[in-house]
């Protein structure tokens, strides 16, 4: 069980295995996005997991990275319609990173690294678990984003109006691009650190 | 022709695809531990790009897009196969890549030497899909938009890539706090890049 408690804080895909932070950061300015994102990638990543292992036997070594991809992109393409479905004003938002999710290191590395060479139902766990852990740092880096950035929460105004009239001001440089990686660069520190006082 | 000049500055300096959108980052943070393996994979890229993006174009144009079947028959002018996109482009890129490493190897070995390694990576880089897929968003009006799309788009990675190796090699010789050390601080610094290049905006 431990083994597969790993990338929620050991193993985290992006503090430690520095996969998948190409789409994760752009999508982190408020949370709502950062949920539904970091949900997509954990049924795909999922599901191609357990997909990949199903015919991991079958596939020839030389064409892998092909079926995998077509296998993830067909995934990507059912989840993009079901949010377009479902969620409209959050697709309009993710827009392209819906589709960059195929392209996500954490999956094709877990494909790579796990699913073809392991049962399915382990595969399935570890593809869950490898989601989770990218939704981690996706949810606490969209939660002081959006609270510092704009004083909301899932659209709701958290900060009280008494702050602003006493003069706290939002500080709009969260909003911009470069803090998430700022932010996530904090919290690697963080995660040293404290990995080393354990030490 | 001025058109295409902006959109070019507009992609390496604005929209540049690293600080803007943290599209292809993990091959950014990967391989930009020196400045010379940094410039052939920032090379690589433009020129995947260079030939992907427009090839997509003229396939969202013609084949996927809402009417885009028209030319075939005028039944067609409601079919809307966009949702195909994300599979067509994917394998487009896949295979434009395969097909640019055998032409490489068999025509330029000492090109392959420098590029091949990287090649196979440049498939799963978001960069190259991304730029496909923010070119399906912008619509452009012609081919040689998209050229001027994908070609500034290349040279704004390299021009990322190079820069962040170049500060990384010095950073070598810098005391850094230990657990910032590696990682932390590539995101940090490339965070703060992206703070400078926000100065175009304004452009």
């Amino acid at each position: 069980m431990k083994k597969y408690l790993g990338p929620l804080s050991k193993d985290n895909p992006i503090l430690v295995q520095i996969l998948g932070v190409c789409s994760a950061l752009a999508v982190t300015a408020q949370l709502k996005p950062a949920v539904v994102m970091a949900l997509s990638v954990t049924i795909v990543c999922a599901c191609a997991n357990f997909i990949i292992s199903l015919i991991r036997n079958t596939i020839p070594p030389r064409v892998r990275i092909i079926v995998q991809l077509l296998i993830v992109s067909a995934l990507v393409i059912v989840v993009d319609q079901v949010l377009q479905a479902v969620v409209y004003d959050v697709s309009k938002m993710l827009s392209v990173f819906v589709g960059l999710i195929i392209t996500n290191c954490i999956i094709m590395g877990r494909l790579e690294a796990f699913a073809m060479s392991h049962k399915p139902l382990p595969s399935l766990i570890d593809g869950l678990m490898n989601g989770l852990g990218y939704g981690l740092v996706l949810v606490i880096v969209a939660i002081f984003r959006e609270l510092l950035g704009s004083g909301t929460l899932w659209n709701h105004p958290v900060i009280p109006q008494s702050f602003y009239e006493a003069g706290y001001l939002n500080n709009g440089l969260m909003i911009l691009p470069p803090m998430a990686l700022i932010l996530v660069g904090s919290l690697i520190w963080i995660k040293n650190s404290k990995k080393s006082s354990v030490k | 022709m001025n058109e295409l000049t902006d959109i070019f500055v507009r992609s390496v300096f604005i929209d540049n695809m690293v600080f803007a959108y943290f599209l292809g980052m993990c091959s950014y943070l990967a391989v930009s531990k020196n400045v010379k393996t940094a410039f052939g994979l920032g090379v690589a890229v433009s020129f995947v790009l260079v030939v992907t993006v427009p090839l997509n174009y003229l396939i969202n144009r013609y084949l996927l897009g809402e009417g885009a079947l028209t030319w075939l028959n005028s039944h067609f002018a409601t079919v809307d196969l966009s949702f195909l996109s994300l599979i067509i482009f994917i394998s487009v890129i896949a295979g434009i890549v395969q097909l640019l490493e055998m032409i490489i190897e068999r025509f330029s070995p000492v090109l392959y030497q420098a590029l091949g390694i990287f090649l196979p990576l440049i498939a799963v880089n978001c960069a190259i899909l991304g730029a496909s897929l923010f070119m399906q968003e912008k619509n452009f009006p012609t081919v040689a938009h998209s050229f001027s799309y994908a070609l500034g788009s290349g040279i704004g990675w390299l021009l990322a890539i190079v820069a962040f190796a170049a500060i990384r090699e010095r950073l070598k010789y810098s005391n850094i706090p230990k657990g910032l050390q590696g990682n932390g601080i590539a995101y940090i610094i490339t965070g703060l890049l992206g703070i400078g290049f926000m100065a175009f905006l304004g452009i």
